[in-house]
């Protein structure tokens, strides 16, 4: 079938604004997005720009906004979109070129909360740290995350304050926070409680609909907000 | 290329303000829904402009609840509309245009809430304001 592509394209050295440009391609029904704008970049215009690594909705490097809403470029077929299939970079991030946008601000924010396990208590010697199955279940949802940056891009409230910590970056807190055996709650709450920590979050739920792997980012932004009116995240007195 | 402190809330810590302040609009807004519903049914459903007038408020604040009624919906109504009006400027503006909506926020609230108090208060009935017979 012929697929048709509206791209936005920006080129920082040529461009001063973004501008739309169209493409067909020849493609299968069962081909997804990304299959479509590797053709472009292979056989039509090689100064396309994108970001993609595994194509397998595992490593998040192609979040893109595709007829209007986050999608991950190699999780989509073109069968399933009315055409022309309008692609866009993510909102909300200054673009490099093309597709690519500037995710450093969102990896700032990211290793802001601290996203690894945190020890203070010696550990045991050659054993593990026990966790039981329903102390696990806490996070799980949380630790599908695969950092691709949907949700914070559909988040209105990340739009208007680009210094809004964002759901992603909430997302790994609460995967750390909700953790047994994790000893450092209260060393990501500095960022998570403040200005622009998890109370600029107006639960519009853009994030829980732009998730790829459909973690519930607003339900693990609410347990982070409760744990915190809680005093359950404060340092002991 | 810009990295460390693209993360406003290292710069300026809150003492947790914005949380009491999330726990205070979820409690208000609950309270509000009681005391907000009761003032519609009173003064639109079981009355009306028809027979509201300065008798039937001079009557009502001849008892404490309702003084204490109206004085809960004034301070909750107020912070609570005034905090989502400040979170609406904290989201949208910034810089100096912030710093002065917030305070004429904070100033306008204040002296509203002072002016509702003080009538509510004070409020005696006076026979020849057209009033008590």
């Amino acid at each position: 079938m012929d697929v048709k592509f509206k791209i936005l394209r920006f080129d920082p050295d040529k461009d001063k604004k973004p501008h739309w440009e169209s493409y067909q391609v020849e493609m299968e029904p069962t081909d997804r997005v990304l299959d479509g704008l590797e053709l472009i970049k292979g056989r039509v215009d090689g100064t396309l720009g994108l970001r993609r690594s595994c194509a397998h909705g595992v490593c998040g490097s192609d979040a893109m906004l595709i007829n209007g809403k986050n999608l991950l470029a190699c999780k989509v077929l073109v069968k399933s979109l009315p055409q022309p299939i309008t692609i866009e970079p993510m909102r909300g991030f200054n673009v490099l070129r093309d597709l690519i946008v500037d995710m450093e601000p969102f990896f700032a924010k990211y290793r802001a909360v601290k996203p690894y396990l945190i020890e203070k208590d010696e550990r045991p010697e050659h054993k593990e740290r026990l966790q039981s199955p329903a102390d696990r279940e806490k996070f799980e949802d949380t630790t599908k995350c695969i950092l691709c940056g949907a949700c914070t891009t559909s988040c209105p409230s990340f739009w208007a304050n680009p210094d809004y910590v964002g759901p992603a970056a909430i997302v790994q807190a609460h995967r750390f926070i909700f953790d047994s055996r994790d000893q450092g709650k209260e060393e990501r709450v500095e960022v998570l409680d403040g200005r622009d920590g998890v109370w600029r979050c107006r639960t519009v739920f853009n994030c829980v609909e732009a998730c790829p792997k459909g973690i519930n980012v607003t339900k693990a932004i609410g347990e982070v907000k409760q744990a915190l009116s809680k005093g359950e995240l404060d340092p002991p007195k | 290329m810009t990295t460390a402190n693209n993360y406003g809330s290292r710069q300026r810590p809150t003492q947790g303000i914005e949380r009491y302040a999330w726990v205070f609009m979820r409690l208000s807004g609950l309270a509000l829904l009681i005391l907000a519903l009761g003032h519609l049914f009173i003064m639109h459903v079981f009355n009306s402009v028809h027979n509201i007038d300065y008798n039937f408020v001079a009557a009502r604040y001849e008892r404490l609840f309702w003084r204490v009624y109206d004085m809960a919906m004034l301070w909750l109504a107020l912070i609570h509309g005034m905090n989502g009006l400040r979170t609406i400027v904290d989201d949208y503006t910034r810089g100096a245009v912030r710093v002065w909506t917030v305070r004429s926020l904070y100033i306008g609230g204040i002296f509203l809430l002072a002016v509702g108090s003080w009538v509510i208060i004070c409020f005696k009935p006076v026979a020849a304001a057209g009033g008590m017979h």
